[in-house]
């Protein structure tokens, strides 16, 4: 008591312009360190957001004003013409109907690969921490050994099991190569995540009587929403990404947005038609991008979730 | 009395880690069974192989003289009730309550009744249509409770269900759960490592140390006639002193010399010849004062240090040059480099044999 009493009484007297600390530390705001911090902060995500505003403003450019040569400078009269032509009737090889079958097709592969790929690996993740058999473990680190193999050395043996599977060159051939190949790193992701949980649940289910789907469906799944949100980013992103197995299985009347984007920037016959480009470019990278924006908070919280127990 | 759980000769390994060994236990129909040990001495092990989480390597378990050994956790008549409460966070109260019944496929109006009656025994007819989150610890626990009562099983299963629970409230449920075996009279297998919890909710205790059962007997002989040096020093806050020494006829010799009669004490077999012994003595069986003078042993203390507790003070002084504490009322003043004369009341002791460790 007395202490405070003698700070209280004689401050401002020993130093006039020293304010008497009380209260919360002041936090000025331009200190070196954080303008430091700031301009670097700037300086990078300008250097990252570069391309994606030369791609913008390009697209919606005409081709005279692209061939006036200055790229930087902000188009004179903004318009759509060339995001319309690319969605409609930019040339991919052969036929001319624009990006939008690409799109479709990508859909179609997309929706069922990731539902399927995700599905199975959480009921794998589960069954992997919930009901050990013999032997789990060893299945478990082949399966993450898969994860390791480059997809090169399997992409010819691929080649021959979906021609005796009679599905090559057709959609479900390369939804089923997208399911496989998901597998290792989302029962990872899974698994790790079902590890967290704790194990009480598990055993409380199952003195409830609850067997195996009754407690993945009723007890598991409900907990596991940041999960699935991190795996559908994963997967929704991977396999619209993707190019070479689309490429390679669904043959030419199913070839996702990403290898029609190719076969429109690529073809070689007249002029490049650079906003043209630009604008499918963009519209091929839509999709994950508003997966990130809309879910980012998500993906950070669900990844976090996951990594607490290996 | 009707036995309503039996295991016969039990044993666990995990790999090559032997964590249960030919284990025997009989528990008779509404007794309060509780096993205590340190955490790693296999009583949770214990009570997993009795609800079915864990399948035995050997051996049988009865429940109600139907062997269970090979059946579902579901089907043998027990309800579980964890540490972590292991609610379902998704699910309301009531839905927490009846998932178990609706797993069974019970109808409807007869779940209801059961969930209303679990409610009603348990006080938490308010909070049946919140989610776990939203309770306290001590709601949590009853609910865990009473997703064991509605099922309405033969046998009780508790795995240290109070650890997780501040003091005070610990206190309070272990009460409730006294009360709730009174008015259930179920069987109930109660496992803590706490010893207060063991000592007064059960009917017996059964002291576990590296899988096995070191005692099994009621707290009362527990505490007072423990039957080796382990339960000897786990039972008891603060532990019992031991002094090593020699036992010659009925004078035990400490190590420093100092000569202690120990013809009151009550040997289980005749007293040997001579051998390498330990007494103990509890803290509140060592007196000051008047009272000391009528104990069979006394001896010049000096007091190193003083603990007041409130009801009671404990005091540390040395004895043969060993540490000792001793209990005492706390309307004794005391302070520390008093010069008292403390006695000891052999009668109450214990003597171990220091090869076997065995009470003598």
């Amino acid at each position: 008591m007395s202490q405070t009493a003698t700070m209280a009484g004689s401050p401002s007297v020993a130093h006039d312009d020293v304010v008497e600390a009380r209260g919360p530390r002041p936090k000025p705001f331009f200190t070196p360190k954080k303008i430091m911090l700031y301009t670097a902060l700037v300086f990078f995500s300008l250097y990252y957001l570069f391309p994606l505003y030369v791609m913008l403003t390009t697209s919606l450019k005409t081709m005279p004003e692209i061939r006036f040569g200055n790229i930087f400078a902000l188009p004179q009269a903004p318009n759509f013409d060339a995001w319309v032509k690319a969605w409609t009737s930019a040339c991919t090889g052969l036929n001319c109907q624009g990006l939008s079958p690409g799109f479709w097709n990508s859909v179609k592969i997309t929706i069922p690969s990731t539902i399927v790929s995700i599905f199975i690996a959480a009921v794998n993740g589960y069954a992997l921490v919930n009901w050990r058999f013999k032997g789990s473990e060893v299945f478990f680190a082949i399966l993450i050994f898969g994860s390791f193999i480059p997809y090169q050395v399997m992409l010819y043996p691929l080649v021959m099991i979906t021609r005796e599977l009679k599905i090559f060159g057709t959609l479900q051939a390369v939804i089923l190569i997208h399911t496989v190949f998901g597998m290792p790193i989302l029962t990872l992701l899974f698994r790790n995540y079902f590890a967290s949980l704790p194990q009480e649940l598990f055993k409380a289910a199952r003195v409830d009587g609850a067997g195996f789907w009754r407690i993945f469906f009723e007890i598991m799944l409900p907990m596991s929403l940041p999960i699935f949100v991190v795996a559908l980013i994963l997967q929704i992103t991977g396999i619209w990404n993707d190019f070479l197995f689309g490429v390679v299985f669904a043959g030419t009347q199913n070839y996702p947005m990403t290898v029609q984007l190719n076969n429109i920037v690529n073809s070689a016959q007249g002029t490049p038609e650079y906003n043209v480009n630009m604008a499918a470019t963009v519209l091929t990278g839509l999709v994950p991008l508003t997966v990130y924006f809309v879910s980012g908070k998500w993906f950070v919280r669900g990844v976090a979730a996951g990594a607490v127990k290996g | 009395m009707q036995t309503s759980v039996s295991i016969k000769d039990l044993s666990l390994n995990f790999g090559s880690v032997k964590v249960l060994e030919h284990l025997n236990l009989d528990i008779a129909q509404g007794e309060f069974i509780v096993l205590l040990g340190p955490s790693g001495c296999g009583k949770s092990t214990l009570l997993n192989c009795i609800a079915g989480l864990l399948e035995v390597s050997d051996g049988q378990i009865f429940i109600n003289g139907k062997n269970v050994t090979w059946k579902e956790p579901k089907d043998r008549g027990i309800g579980m009730v964890f540490q972590s409460y292991a609610l379902y966070p998704q699910m309301t109260v009531e839905k927490n309550l009846s998932f178990g019944l609706r797993v069974a496929g019970m109808p409807k109006d007869e779940i209801k009744a059961r969930v209303e009656r679990a409610a009603e025994i348990l006080q938490i007819g308010p909070l049946l249509q919140r989610k776990p989150a939203n309770l306290s610890g001590g709601q949590r626990q009853r609910v865990a409770i009473g997703r064991a009562l509605v099922r309405d099983v033969d046998v009780f299963l508790f795995d240290e269900p109070l650890s997780n629970l501040d003091a005070k409230l610990r206190s309070d449920l272990r009460v409730e759960i006294k009360r709730l075996h009174q008015r259930l009279k179920n069987t109930m297998i109660y496992v803590t490592h706490d010893q207060i919890e063991a000592l007064t909710l059960a009917d017996r205790i059964a002291i576990m140390k590296n899988g096995v059962i070191q005692q099994l007997a009621d707290p009362h002989v527990i505490y007072n006639k423990p039957t080796n040096l382990y339960v000897a020093g786990f039972i008891g806050s603060p532990s019992m002193n031991f002094l090593s020494g020699t036992l010659q006829g009925e004078i035990f010799t400490a190590d420093d010399g100092t000569k202690i009669p120990v013809g009151a004490y009550d040997f289980a077999a005749p007293a040997p010849g001579s051998a390498k012994a330990v007494l103990g003595v509890r803290p509140e069986h060592i007196f000051l004062g008047d009272a000391a003078n009528a104990m069979p042993f006394k001896t010049p203390a000096e007091i190193e240090i003083v603990e007041p507790m409130g009801s009671e003070t404990l005091a540390w002084t040395k004895v043969a040059g060993i540490p000792v504490t001793f209990r005492c009322s706390s309307d004794i003043p005391l302070a520390v480099g008093d010069k008292v004369t403390i006695g000891f009341d052999i009668a109450r002791g214990s003597l171990f044999d220091a090869k076997s460790e065995n009470r003598l």
